[in-house]
C-alpha cells in the first residue's frame, strides 16, 4: 500500500513556547487557517479500510480526527485509528469521550497515545448511549468534558496523574475541546466556552454551524470576553447529502441545528447532493471572514471523497505552500 | 419530584439565603455537634440531608453537594450526570438530549444562577466525583471542614 505523506510535518520536538511537536499547532500558531477533518470509523478490522478514508482527507487537512464512538455507535476505537495514521505519518487529533471510559482506562490511553505520537487530543462529554446502536449500554461519564480536559493537563503540565502520582515522561498534547453555539442556552455558551479555556483546552472545533448569524453573535460575544484570543476557534462544517438527509440529522444527531431556509435551499435544487455540496463551500466562505475564527473542522459523514474538492473550491489554502494545495503531490519535506 | 425540582429553581434566591443561614446556625452549632462525635451523627445526618433534600431538589445524595454553585440545581439529574455545565446535546427547545421531555438541568441551572446573589455564572471547575461519598451526608461534610475538623473532612 503506498503511503500518501502529505498529512506529515509533526516533529519530536516542540517548538519554543509550542506544548506538542504536532502539525496543527504550528499551523495555527504561525496564525494560518488551518482545516480538520473528521475520518468515519470504518466497522472493520482492515487497516486498509482507514487508509483509503485518510487518503483523501491528508491532502487537504492538517490533522485527522479519530471520533470515539460518535453518536455512541460502536466501530474502531479512536487509539487504534490513531496508532493506523501514525504508522503512516499522518497527523492526528484523539478524540476522547468520558462516555464509555472510567478516569483509570483514559489516563492510561493518553499515555498510549502519546506514546504513538499523537500530538492532540480533543475532549468530549460524549453523546448519550441512548442515541446509539447499543442503547442498553452502561453510560460511564466518570469525567466530564470539563474535568477531562483539566486531568489532561495536569498530565501534561504537573507530570502526575488524577491522584497525584508522578508520571516519568508526561504526554506532549495540544489540548482540544469542543463547543456548540447552537445549542441552549445560547447566552451561555460563551461562558461556557471560557470555562475550557480555563480547564485547559487551547483549540476549539465546533459542532457542525449550518446558522451563521448564530455563529455571529456567539463570536462577537468570545471577543468581546477576549477568548479568541486565548484559543483557536475552529467551526464545524460538513456537506449535507440531501434535505432528506438532513431532516434525519437534525431529528437524531444531537446537538444537530439545521434552519428550516437551509432544507428548504436543498428541496429547491436540481441536484440536492451538488447543492450540499455548494452550500458546505459558500458557509466556509462566510464564515472565514468572521473574526476570530482560525479555521475549519470538515465533518463529511460517508462523503469523505466531497472535502479534497469543498476545501480547495472554499480557497482556504490559497496561500498555503503547494504541498498541501496541490493534490496528488507527495513532497519530500514538509513545508511548514 | 420533576415539579418541586423546578419550583427550587424558579426560586432560587430565597433558598441561597436559606441556605446561608442554615449554615451559619450549622456552625455555631459545630462545637456542641462534635461534642457528640460527627461520626454517631453520620446516619441520621444522611437521612435528614436526602429526605428534604429529596424532596426539594431531587437530590441524588452524591457526597459532594454543589447546589450552591449549580443554580439551586442538582446535577445529578443530568442524565450524563455532567457536574461543569451542559452537554452540546441540548435541544432547541431548551429539554435534555437524552429524555426530550425533561427540560435540561443545566438550562435550569443557568437561569437559576442568574437569579441567585452568589451563583456565580456556573464558573467554577468542579472535580470529579469521589464515588465512595454516594450516600453520605454532605452537610455533615462541609460542617467538619468549615469548622476546621480536617479528620472528618476527608
Ligand atoms: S441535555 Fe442537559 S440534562 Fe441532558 S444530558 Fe445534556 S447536559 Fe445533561
Amino acid at each position: 500500500m503506498s503511503v500518501h505523506r502529505v498529512g506529515f510535518g509533526d516533529s519530536y520536538r516542540p517548538r519554543e513556547g509550542h506544548v506538542s511537536g504536532g502539525r496543527l499547532e504550528r499551523v495555527l500558531r504561525s496564525g494560518r487557517f488551518a482545516v480538520t477533518a473528521e475520518l468515519n470509523p470504518p466497522d472493520s478490522a482492515d487497516p486498509d479500510e482507514t487508509y483509503r478514508r485518510a487518503l483523501v482527507l491528508s491532502e487537504v487537512c492538517d490533522a485527522i480526527n479519530a471520533t470515539d464512538a460518535s453518536g455512541a455507535n460502536c466501530h474502531m476505537s479512536s487509539l487504534g485509528i490513531c496508532a493506523l495514521l501514525k504508522a503512516a505519518g499522518y497527523s492526528a487529533v484523539m478524540q476522547i469521550s468520558c462516555r464509555d471510559r472510567n478516569r483509570i482506562a483514559i489516563q492510561g490511553d493518553v499515555l498510549g497515545a502519546a506514546a504513538l505520537g499523537v500530538n492532540n487530543v480533543l475532549c468530549l462529554t460524549g453523546d448519550s448511549v441512548e442515541a446509539g446502536d447499543q442503547p442498553g449500554a452502561k453510560p460511564v461519564f466518570d469525567l466530564d468534558s470539563i474535568s477531562l480536559l483539566d486531568t489532561i493537563r495536569g498530565m501534561r503540565d504537573d507530570g502526575r496523574f488524577l491522584s497525584g502520582r508522578a508520571i516519568k515522561t508526561p504526554p506532549r498534547l495540544f489540548l482540544g475541546a469542543a463547543s456548540n453555539p447552537f445549542a441552549p442556552p445560547f447566552d451561555y455558551r460563551p461562558e461556557r466556552l471560557a470555562k475550557k479555556i480555563a480547564a485547559g483546552a487551547q483549540f476549539i472545533q465546533t459542532q457542525y454551524c449550518f446558522d451563521v448569524p448564530r455563529l455571529r453573535s456567539f463570536m462577537s460575544e468570545v471577543r468581546d470576553m477576549g477568548l479568541h484570543e486565548s484559543c483557536f476557534i475552529l467551526v464545524g462544517v460538513g456537506p449535507l447529502a440531501s434535505s432528506r438527509a438532513a431532516r434525519w440529522m437534525r431529528a437524531n444527531v444531537p446537538g444537530v441545528h439545521i434552519p428550516d431556509a437551509v432544507i428548504a435551499r436543498l428541496e429547491g435544487a436540481a441536484d440536492e447532493k451538488r447543492e450540499g455540496k455548494q452550500l458546505c463551500i459558500d458557509l466556509i466562505q462566510e464564515i472565514r471572514e468572521i473574526d476570530g475564527v482560525r479555521g475549519v473542522h470538515v465533518m463529511a459523514y460517508r462523503q469523505e471523497e466531497l472535502v479534497n474538492d469543498i476545501i480547495h473550491q472554499s480557497g482556504v489554502l490559497k496561500n498555503r505552500a503547494p504541498s498541501i494545495r496541490a493534490a496528488g503531490v507527495t513532497p519530500k519535506t514538509e513545508a511548514n | 419530584m420533576y415539579l418541586m425540582r423546578r419550583i427550587a429553581t424558579r426560586n432560587a434566591r430565597p433558598l441561597e439565603l436559606l441556605y446561608l443561614a442554615l449554615g451559619r446556625v450549622g456552625l455555631a452549632l459545630a462545637p456542641a455537634l462534635k461534642l457528640c462525635g460527627l461520626e454517631r451523627l453520620e446516619r441520621p445526618a444522611a437521612w435528614f440531608e436526602s429526605w428534604s433534600k429529596g424532596a426539594l431538589f431531587d437530590c441524588r445524595m452524591c457526597g459532594r453537594c454543589v447546589l450552591s454553585k449549580t443554580g439551586m440545581t442538582c446535577p445529578m439529574n443530568c442524565p450524563k450526570q455532567l457536574r461543569n455545565g451542559p452537554c452540546g446535546g441540548v435541544r432547541q427547545n431548551g429539554n435534555c438530549e437524552v429524555q426530550a421531555e425533561m427540560k435540561c438541568v443545566w438550562v435550569d441551572a443557568w437561569a437559576g444562577a442568574g437569579r441567585m446573589h452568589r451563583g456565580g455564572r456556573l464558573a467554577t471547575l468542579m472535580a470529579p466525583l469521589d464515588h465512595r461519598l454516594k450516600g453520605s451526608s454532605a452537610w455533615l461534610r462541609s460542617l467538619a471542614k468549615r469548622a476546621g475538623d480536617g479528620d472528618a473532612a476527608r
